[in-house]
């Protein structure tokens, strides 16, 4: 009995090597590395092959140093669709999902954003958003590292969409919607 | 000579026979449990953290998607721990001096990262992906359990291989419609059977002989 037990004990005690193979997982610790972390920092200056960033209207929202006016791609439905998503996760928790700058963690004590719908932002180029999500803005943190600039783009979009909705009026809508929303009331 | 043994001892040496098939599956059924109780896969047991970081309190209370920290979650094969930074990003004002939170500042002052201590770890033999299962309708919390419900994240399932093979082999018991995913509140208006049954063949998920291939998981 004993024999069997220390037998099943081995058994099971013994396969830990395969388990713990000698290679990093992301994010894991390092006692060889001064700083204790595996993933090593990237050296100043690097670009991964095929990460050139020549398309500076796409990367940085300027064009010939200036804001730009315009959108490096055109505006779908499913680009606004994605920015109304990523608009949810990464900025209505401070904004507000409306974009009046009454997120929950302004309830909680961060510093008030502007609200969307002032007419200074009614009439920033889109550029000007683009370049707050890319490198932050007095308390606010970039987010050049958690957001694709494609996706930065699209949350431009879609802040636009909702300056827009803020400040319509019935001529702006479709004659084919406009009997619905005057008939329906809903 | 004289006999050393009495002959009732014939009886135990037979007895102990049959005895041992019983003692060797006692054994084994004992070492099968172990092998499943809380004590050896920690499901259930909270992980002391560097800083007492609570989901239940982001999340829940404060309603922060999963993406907002995990950003690679969608993407990659690694659902990614946020870096020091998406901390600051909120307590570089809230409870900004709070001494909880004194690990975070550190972290941030000195470039250094927070030592977070892993709660899920696959043995490395084991090939895993969270962008697939996510695109396929298996949410967080099918696999994580209820997250926001955690002040400190403790394992909801074992990670044994029974465990993903139950559900490679009826996915249908399981998914959800995709824009659900990351909703730790969603419970089917319908008949999970059908929805899922459904679900497989709008997503195009394999066949189960396909998806409980040892290849799929040990590459
Ligand atoms: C942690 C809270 C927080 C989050 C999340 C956040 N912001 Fe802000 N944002 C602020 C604060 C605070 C200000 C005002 C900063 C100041 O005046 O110092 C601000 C300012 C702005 C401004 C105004 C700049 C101006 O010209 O006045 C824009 C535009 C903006 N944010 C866009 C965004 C977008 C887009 C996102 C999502 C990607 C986002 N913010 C996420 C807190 C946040
Ligand atoms: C405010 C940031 C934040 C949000 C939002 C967040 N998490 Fe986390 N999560 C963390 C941090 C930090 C850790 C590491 C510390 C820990 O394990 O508690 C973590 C750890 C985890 C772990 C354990 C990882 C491991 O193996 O160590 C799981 C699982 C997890 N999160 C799932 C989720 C899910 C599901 C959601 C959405 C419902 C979510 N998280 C939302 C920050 C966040
Ligand atoms: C989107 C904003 C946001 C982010 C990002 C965030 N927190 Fe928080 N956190 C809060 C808010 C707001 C509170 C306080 C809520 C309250 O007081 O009810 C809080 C409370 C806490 C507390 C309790 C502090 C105390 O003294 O009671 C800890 C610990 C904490 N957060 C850790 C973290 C860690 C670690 C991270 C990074 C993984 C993180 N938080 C990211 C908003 C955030
Ligand atoms: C099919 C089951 C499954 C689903 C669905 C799932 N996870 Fe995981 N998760 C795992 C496993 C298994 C691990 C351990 C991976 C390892 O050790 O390599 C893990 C690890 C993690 C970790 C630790 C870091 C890492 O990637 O190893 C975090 C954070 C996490 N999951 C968050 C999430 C979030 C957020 C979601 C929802 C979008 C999610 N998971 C959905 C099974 C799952
Ligand atoms: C709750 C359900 C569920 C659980 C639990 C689960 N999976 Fe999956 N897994 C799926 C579904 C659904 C797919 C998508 C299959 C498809 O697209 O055909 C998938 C796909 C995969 C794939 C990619 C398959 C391919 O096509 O190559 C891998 C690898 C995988 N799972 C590994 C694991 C591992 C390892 C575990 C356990 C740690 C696990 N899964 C647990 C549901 C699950
Ligand atoms: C859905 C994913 C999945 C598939 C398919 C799968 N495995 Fe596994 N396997 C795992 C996981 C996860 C573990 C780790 C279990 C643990 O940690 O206890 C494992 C562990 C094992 C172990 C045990 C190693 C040890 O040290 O305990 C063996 C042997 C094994 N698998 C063989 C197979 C064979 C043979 C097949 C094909 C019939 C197969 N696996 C198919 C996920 C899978």
């Amino acid at each position: 009995m004993g024999f069997l037990l220390v037998l099943a004990l081995a058994g099971s005690a013994c396969r830990q090597d395969m388990h713990d193979q000698p290679r990093y997982k992301p994010l894991a610790g390092s006692a060889f590395f001064e700083d204790g972390r595996a993933s090593r920092p990237l050296v100043e200056g690097t670009i991964p092959r095929g990460y050139v960033k020549t398309d500076g209207h796409l990367y940085t929202g300027k064009v010939n140093g200036r804001l730009a006016e315009t959108f490096p791609f055109p505006i779908t439905r499913p680009v606004l669709e994605r920015g109304r998503e990523r608009y949810d996760i990464f900025c209505a928790p401070c904004h507000g999902r409306d974009g009046y700058g009454e997120g929950i963690i302004v309830q909680r004590g961060f510093r008030r954003p502007p609200s969307f719908h002032t007419e200074r932002l009614r009439q920033a180029p889109v550029g000007h958003f683009f370049d707050v999500i890319t490198n932050g803005f007095g308390t606010m943190y970039g987010y050049a590292s958690r957001i694709r600039p494609e996706d930065r783009w699209a949350i431009v979009a879609y802040v636009r969409a909702l300056q827009l909705s803020q400040n319509a009026t019935l001529s702006d809508v479709p004659p084919a919607e406009r009997r619905r929303l005057i008939g329906g009331g809903e | 000579m004289a006999q050393i043994f009495h002959r009732s001892t014939n009886l135990i040496a037979r007895v102990s026979i049959l005895g041992a098939v019983f003692i060797i599956a006692a054994v084994t059924w004992a070492l099968a449990a172990l092998n499943r109780s809380p004590y050896v896969t920690q499901v259930g047991v909270a992980r002391e953290q560097p800083v007492p970081f609570s989901h239940k309190h982001h999340v829940k209370q404060l309603g922060i998607d999963c993406r907002y920290c995990h950003t690679s979650v969608e993407e990659g094969r690694f659902a990614g721990i946020p870096p020091t930074e998406t901390c600051m990003t909120c307590h570089s004002q809230i409870h900004a001096t709070s001494p909880m939170l004194e690990p975070v500042r550190e972290s941030w002052r000195t470039n250094r990262p927070i030592p977070w201590t892993r709660v899920y770890d696959l043995p490395d033999f084991v090939y895993f992906d969270h962008s697939i299962h996510v695109k396929k309708g298996v949410a967080c919390v099918t696999c994580h359990g209820p997250v926001d419900e955690m002040p400190l994240v403790w394992k909801a399932s074992t990670l044994h291989m029974e465990w993903c093979l139950e559900c490679h082999r009826q996915p249908e018991r399981y998914i959800r419609p995709r824009e659900y995913v990351f909703r730790t509140d969603w419970a089917p208006r319908e008949d999970q059977r059908e929805l899922g049954r459904r679900l497989v063949r709008e997503y195009k998920i394999d066949r189960p002989e396909r998806l409980t291939d040892c290849s799929v998981c040990h590459r």
